[in-house]
């Protein structure tokens, strides 16, 4: 037997009118990490659903070999009988349903007359959640695990299928940096034990952390595939192929010109929507001057997009105290619409959820928060909203055939350009940006920076929310660190390192306190 | 980016409009084949006197299930709004207009009541129309003491029985009522026009020349042909009058208004509302009070319709109404649909109601058939999702 346990050879991919992937070769060897990176687009995920029989035999060109043998997957079923398992980006769980519950879901284990055996299926599921490190109780529900766990979760299903081959699309694109690292922790783990595992990951210091070997893929071809270990497979080389073209600037240049205090938050304080004595945020002041990019750093559930949300509109939380100043002037803020008025504006991290109707097209999506600029007497000039969207759409580039196409068969770039659009159009003097390059393509990222570069260079104040701390190195100007609800430090750029943020992330609750 | 599209781009931009529309054209081709009277300028005057209070229903229904909810009570509200006029102008012996205003005024109380507990309380709408449906019904016999109200006559029952003709004179053709089509003609051709050159000032794709002009000569075709059989009967029901100003006056408030926009921002994402500054709990309200209005409004042409109030009228009519919102395209999630489109599938119900009794076709098999379509339309437009998601 070879040591390669799967090899697609010439995979074209056809849809109507568009070749997604042409002639793509891939080989994995047992029992390696092997990532796959590319642009948003390049082909990856409909790669791995010829894989895993999404796509099902006949629909595609070239042959799949697993273990040598041909394979001809006709559905996820079949592909997983024969050990292969995806787990999505979006992960597949009932949050109703507990641990255990999901973990066998489609696979019960049975008992006499066909009856779910639960004692079976709790302490197989035990067994299999302290393979993965999971300490949780097989009842637990889902819902209440974060996502974090849930993750765990998804590997010990695929674990109890007896699986092979495990496929991961992005899996630590949630998580925040101690679940991640867990993760692949995990992963290393498994491989040890001789799971082989293909990932698919945009976090190219994860790649370089975890991965045997790398295959680059860009705009439906191969690339390359480079061996890890060798001297000359660098970040760099990576995103020169992905992107075809050198990077040398990931982040565009800027001259900053800070003005006046634009706002400023004083002694916020935030409880939680539902647990009322809870204290999401405690005591939290921070300012944002014109012309300056503040980034926000902070661990997931350090409470940085709760602490932006209360603040717009009151969108998160119960119990907000404390003041927000605008231009020296204190501002009611207490509703969206009023704090849209005072020109603030919130783009959410959850585009797709909670930014986009994404039924809806791109032209009323842009106009969505400024409909009063474009309406007289509660009338709305279509023609003109015809005219803002197609401006916009120049203006930041956004890559649709008309204003007219729905939003939601736009690429996440092109999404997030939109939401820009819509905030850009109320004329906010404070803009703030939730995450606003998750899970988005390297070119496009540096778009967004530009955009986020023009809008200070025009005297307005932003604040970005962001996990990935060579981002927040990269753009801003001052950096605020976030633990535990409380604001744990306030460093100029020049004097910030990952390092050092990450330690003011990571201080504990007494810590933070002080 | 000017550029025109051909036939083909524009029937499969549209495949939903056009779909429903192609379907309506079959249905009424289908009946007239196999019934020889269905096409005459009597009954086309019945198909629309007997169903105009369903599409006035179906005005408010699509605007209901674009902002995501759902109203099982307007059938009752047609009931208490009727019953509430029959009791002000038969029963006290009011002017006529005075029952209508009352009846009016509790629709749009009745609407208030379930938009505050709709918006403000966060009750789902199934639940709060559900409940609806039996509390109204429940006063329409307490208001009524159990019994029917009749008759109205006069002014009142020439509201829903009543017609425009003679005015103008003509001989067996009523010249008044090709006046007012040939109008309405007219200016749907020269709106059209402006949007057209509107859409190229603003470098928007836009149909072929001929077949804008086809278009408009086909619809004007069909609306003239469908005014000269009416005038060849009893010239232009009142109610017809009505129903076009409702059209209109809803067709411009779904597309041209922020509260239209609104709507459709609701139902499309609520979420995304909220962050975008929408006020939704005011949205939803009003979303609700203008069912109880336009309850109202169908409650009056029904009861004038039938010449008097009973205890049991207006039933089923919210499945009627709501049949005719996603036969016309509306989406059960949301954020999707248009008074046209509901106005058409309402038709299609019409058409087929129309056409069975013709044919003599037993109530049980009227029913069956009906469920049927609404089951096939859904579908086809679910089919089609499903491949343009691909």
């Amino acid at each position: 037997m070879s040591d390669t346990i799967l090899e697609m050879r010439g995979i074209t991919k056809t849809f109507p009118g568009v070749k997604a992937l042409e002639d793509v070769n891939l080989e994995v060897r047992r029992g390696e990490i092997h990532a796959i990176c590319g642009e948003n687009g390049a082909g990856k995920s409909t790669l791995m659903k010829v894989l895993s029989g999404v796509y099902p035999h006949g629909t595609y060109e070239g042959d799949i070999l697993l273990e040598g043998e041909p394979v001809r997957f006709s559905s996820i079923n079949d592909s997983e009988a024969n050990g292969v398992v995806i787990i999505h980006q979006e992960l597949a769980l009932v949050p109703h349903l507990s641990i255990a519950e999901n973990m066998y879901l489609g696979n019960e284990r049975r008992g006499r007359g066909g009856l779910i055996d639960w004692h079976r299926t709790n302490r197989d599921a035990t067994e299999l959640m302290d393979r993965v490190g999971l300490h949780e109780l097989p009842v637990t529900k889902i819902g209440h695990v974060g996502v974090g766990k849930q993750q765990l979760v998804e590997i010990a299903k695929a674990l109890s299928k007896d699986v092979r081959l495990l496929i991961l699309d992005e899996p630590t694109a949630a998580l925040n940096d101690n679940d991640s690292e867990h993760l692949l922790g995990l992963l290393r783990q498994l491989r040890d034990q001789g799971v082989t595992c293909i990932m698919i990951s945009h976090k190219l210091g994860e790649i370089a952390d975890i991965a045997d070997r790398t295959t680059i893929i860009r705009d439906g071809r191969t690339i390359e595939t480079l061996d890890m270990s060798e001297a000359d497979a660098t970040q760099d080389r990576i995103i020169r192929g992905m992107v075809g073209r050198d990077m040398e600037h990931r982040y565009p240049e800027r001259d900053a010109h800070v003005g006046e205090e634009m706002l400023r938050v004083e002694s916020w304080r935030v409880h939680h929507p539902t647990q009322a004595d809870r204290v999401v945020i405690e005591d939290a002041s921070f300012s944002v001057r014109a012309g300056e990019v503040v980034g926000i750093a902070g661990l997931m559930g350090a409470g940085r997009t709760e602490l932006m949300m209360s603040i717009f509109g009151r969108s998160y939380g119960r119990g907000i105290s404390g003041r927000v100043l605008k231009q020296g002037q204190e501002v009611d803020v207490s509703t969206v619409s009023r704090a849209i008025g005072h020109g603030i504006a919130y783009a959410t991290e959850d585009r797709k959820a909670y930014g986009l109707n994404l039924i809806d097209d791109v032209r009323h999506n842009t106009s969505a928060a400024g409909l009063d600029q474009l309406s007289r007497f509660g009338w709305v000039n279509g023609l003109e909203e015809l005219k803002v969207a197609q401006d916009y759409r120049r203006d930041l580039n956004t890559r649709t055939p008309s204003v007219l196409n729905s939003v939601g068969k736009l690429s996440g770039g092109n999404q997030q350009k939109v939401v820009l659009a819509k905030w850009l159009f109320t004329d906010p003097d404070v803009l703030i940006l939730d995450e606003p390059t998750r899970g988005i393509d390297v070119g496009a990222k540096y778009e967004i920076y530009t955009i986020i570069n023009r809008m200070v260079a025009a005297g307005k104040a932003v604040v970005v929310i962001s996990s990935e701390l060579p981002e927040l190195l990269g753009i801003s100007d001052r950096i605020y660190t976030l633990a535990f609800g409380r604001i744990t430090g306030e460093l100029p750029v020049a004097e910030a390192t990952q390092e050092r943020l990450m330690s003011l992330m990571t201080m504990d609750k007494e810590g933070a306190a002080r | 980016m000017t550029g025109t599209l051909n036939l083909k781009e524009l029937l499969t931009s549209n495949i939903r409009q056009s779909g429903i529309l192609l379907a309506l054209v079959v249905i009424v081709a289908f009946f007239s084949v196999l019934h020889p009277s269905f096409l005459t300028p009597g009954n086309l005057t019945n198909i629309v006197l007997q169903y105009s209070y369903i599409l006035i229903l179906a005005i408010g229904m699509i605007i209901v299930i674009i902002g995501g909810h759902i109203d099982l009570s307007v059938g009752s509200l047609v009931a208490l709004t009727g019953a509430t006029a029959a009791v002000v102008s038969i029963r006290n012996g009011m002017p006529w207009w005075v029952g209508v205003l009352a009846a009016l005024a509790v629709g749009v109380l009745a609407g208030c009541w379930q938009g505050l507990w709709v918006a403000y309380v966060g009750i789902p709408a199934f639940i709060v129309t559900l409940a609806g449906m039996l509390i109204f019904r429940g006063l329409t016999f307490q208001v009524l003491d159990n019994v029917s109200l009749s008759p109205f006559g006069g002014t009142y029952y020439q509201i829903a029985n009543g017609f425009q003709n003679g005015i103008l004179g003509g001989y067996g053709v009523d010249v008044f009522t090709l006046v007012i089509f040939a109008v309405a003609v007219l200016g749907y051709a020269v709106n059209a026009w402006r949007q057209r050159r509107a859409a190229v000032a603003y470098e928007q794709e836009v149909g072929a020349l001929p077949l804008f002009v086809l278009k408009i000569v086909a619809v004007g075709a069909v609306v003239m042909w469908f005014g000269f059989q009416l005038a060849q009967s009893r010239g232009l029901p009142n109610v017809l009058i009505l129903l076009a100003v409702l059209i209109l006056i809803y067709g411009l408030v779904t597309q041209k208004t922020v509260f239209g926009r609104n709507v459709y921002a609701i139902g499309g994402n609520l979420t995304a509302a909220k962050l975008s500054g929408v006020k939704v709990k005011k949205v939803n309200f009003l979303i609700f009070v203008n069912m109880g209005l336009l309850s109202g409004i169908a409650g009056v042409v029904f009861s004038s319709r039938m010449n008097g109030a009973q205890p049991g009228a207006g039933n089923m009519f919210e499945l009627d109404a709501i049949a005719a919102c996603f036969i016309g395209g509306a989406a059960v999630t949301g954020g999707v649909g248009r008074v046209t489109g509901a106005m058409i599938g309402g038709l299609i119900m019409a058409v087929m109601s129309n056409g069975m009794q013709l044919m003599g076709a037993e109530q049980s098999t009227q029913q069956l058939i009906k469920g049927l379509v609404l089951l096939l339309a859904v579908a086809f437009d679910v089919y089609n999702k499903r491949r343009a998601g691909n």
